[in-house]
């Protein structure tokens, strides 16, 4: 009796097994025609104070704020290969009131943008072959506001090893952008009224690598350097510089510049609760600047679906040889710009972020997948300083 | 002070890129089914939507930009 209940419970085992070795991935239910996969809206509010304006030479107000919305959207269809195409379209509109470039031309409000609106859209495609483990990508984008334009393209490659704990991307963007030469109101030729403005242009060549790892089943990490390339007019024509002896001129920077960032992120499950997430990034460029950047995150799940995220950001840069703050330049400088973007400095950035992912939705609209909040405060050590809070949904 | 800067930085680097080696070597195949905390979507190594215009904002006060899947050219950033 014992034996014939052995081999009944052994049979239903070996059943059990059959069965398990037999499923597959079904492929039925990867659709042939093309889905909605998700949505996200982010809309970001931003705000900043300071008073080394690079418009007024290195001194005056920098504030600045900027209403930033996007939307974008994706969709995937599976082809007879199995191969997954992914459609994706992204709308963004920034709306931003500077103070400082109203002094372009004091006397009206024909500056480049003492109050402006920035659309820019893109598209992108990608095909994945799972079984290969490769990705192949391409995008275009563009970006429009009263005195710039710009437009860009990229072209993506990804690897996985084979067995799938690796990953190498290769990326290669380029930008064309225009801008309007709209100088300050006492340097124009032919006096303000002249609303001829020329135009030049500013391209960026970009390449990256980037390789992705699992350590452990609770551990993973990348590696990504790039290589930009960027030349034509760098500079900006209505950033003022008093030299020395009280004349003004018109920012002037090198035609080219080459930059080198080297970037390092690691995220680690520590325990069933938190997740370390970390970035550090070292940078050099041909202009005399060298930064470094470390970002630190902790993602507490204060349960299954909500968390909250407390950040902080270090970063330091050196001054581009280009820099000197008001008054100091001299007529014997090649280069010369007072934009205390790039003077020597520290920043601090810090905040925290919430989100919520319930499995019946948001508010338990089905639809709303994920709901995230965040908050930063950022300090300059030269007194510049701005907020800003974003919310994030995402739609599925 | 620059060039000790540099050194300092480069010694860094150079640290964390041994580190960083160390770390791969001693990496293991892990599962499908054992990469349940990787696939949470917190672990995700790519940039954060919500993150899209903290990185924007730092690229256009910052002089360093790139490696942070923000944007490295492309539109003015002027003001």
């Amino acid at each position: 009796m014992k034996k014939l209940f052995l081999s009944v419970i052994g049979m239903y085992v070996m059943m059990l097994a059959s069965f398990s070795q037999t499923t597959k991935p079904d492929s039925s239910y990867k659709s042939r025609k093309l889905t909605f996969e998700e949505a996200n809206f982010v809309s970001s509010y931003y705000r900043q104070d300071g008073n080394n304006a690079a418009v007024t030479g290195g001194i005056g107000s920098e504030k600045l704020t900027d209403l930033s919305n996007s939307i974008d959207l994706k969709f995937i269809k599976y082809d007879r290969h199995d191969r997954k195409h992914s459609f994706t379209g992204e709308l963004g509109i920034d709306h931003y009131t500077s103070a400082s470039s109203d002094k372009i031309d004091p006397a009206t409000i024909s500056s480049a943008s003492h109050a402006d609106t920035r659309f820019y859209p893109s598209i992108g495609y990608t095909v994945e072959n799972e079984n290969k483990g490769t990705t192949v990508g391409a995008g275009l984008s563009s970006s429009t506001e009263f005195d710039y334009q710009s437009f860009g393209t990229n072209l993506s490659f990804s690897k996985k090893t084979n067995n799938k704990s690796g990953e190498l991307t290769i990326k290669a963007q380029v930008y064309l952008d225009q801008l309007k030469l709209i100088y300050p109101v006492e340097l124009r030729q032919g006096g303000g009224n002249n609303m001829n403005y020329g135009s030049d242009n500013r391209n960026t060549f970009s390449g990256s690598v980037s390789w992705s790892q699992i350590i452990n089943e609770r551990f993973q990490l990348m590696l990504e350097g790039e290589l930009v390339y960027q030349s034509g007019y760098l500079g900006l024509p209505f950033h003022r510089v008093y030299f020395n002896d009280g004349s003004v001129h018109i920012e002037n920077l090198p035609s080219s510049r080459l930059k080198i960032p080297l970037g390092l992120r690691a995220n680690y499950f520590l325990g069933d609760k938190i997740i370390l997430r970390t970035w550090y990034r070292n940078y050099h460029d041909d202009w005399g600047i060298n930064s470094n950047a470390l970002q630190l995150e902790t993602v507490v799940k204060l349960g299954s679906f909500f968390s909250v995220t407390p950040f902080y950001r270090f970063y330091q840069q050196s001054a581009a040889d280009q820099f000197a703050v008001y008054k100091i330049h001299t007529a014997a400088d090649d280069f010369y710009t007072s934009n205390y973007d790039l003077s020597k400095f520290n920043s601090n950035f810090y905040g925290a972020g919430f989100r919520m992912a319930p499995p019946k939705g948001v508010f338990k609209l089905q639809h709303l997948n994920s709901l995230e909040l965040r908050y930063g405060h950022y300090q300059k050590t030269n007194g510049m300083n701005s907020d800003i809070i974003s919310l994030g949904l995402k739609f599925k | 002070m620059r060039s000790i800067q540099s050194n300092r930085s480069l010694a860094f680097s150079i640290f964390l890129s041994a580190a960083t080696v160390l770390l791969f070597v001693s990496c293991k195949t892990v599962k499908e089914y054992q990469k349940n905390k990787l696939n949470d979507s917190e672990m995700s190594l790519s940039g954060r939507k919500v993150e899209k215009t903290e990185l924007n904002f730092q690229s256009y006060r910052e002089g360093a930009s790139g490696a942070n899947g923000g944007k490295t050219g492309g539109g003015c950033g002027c003001n």
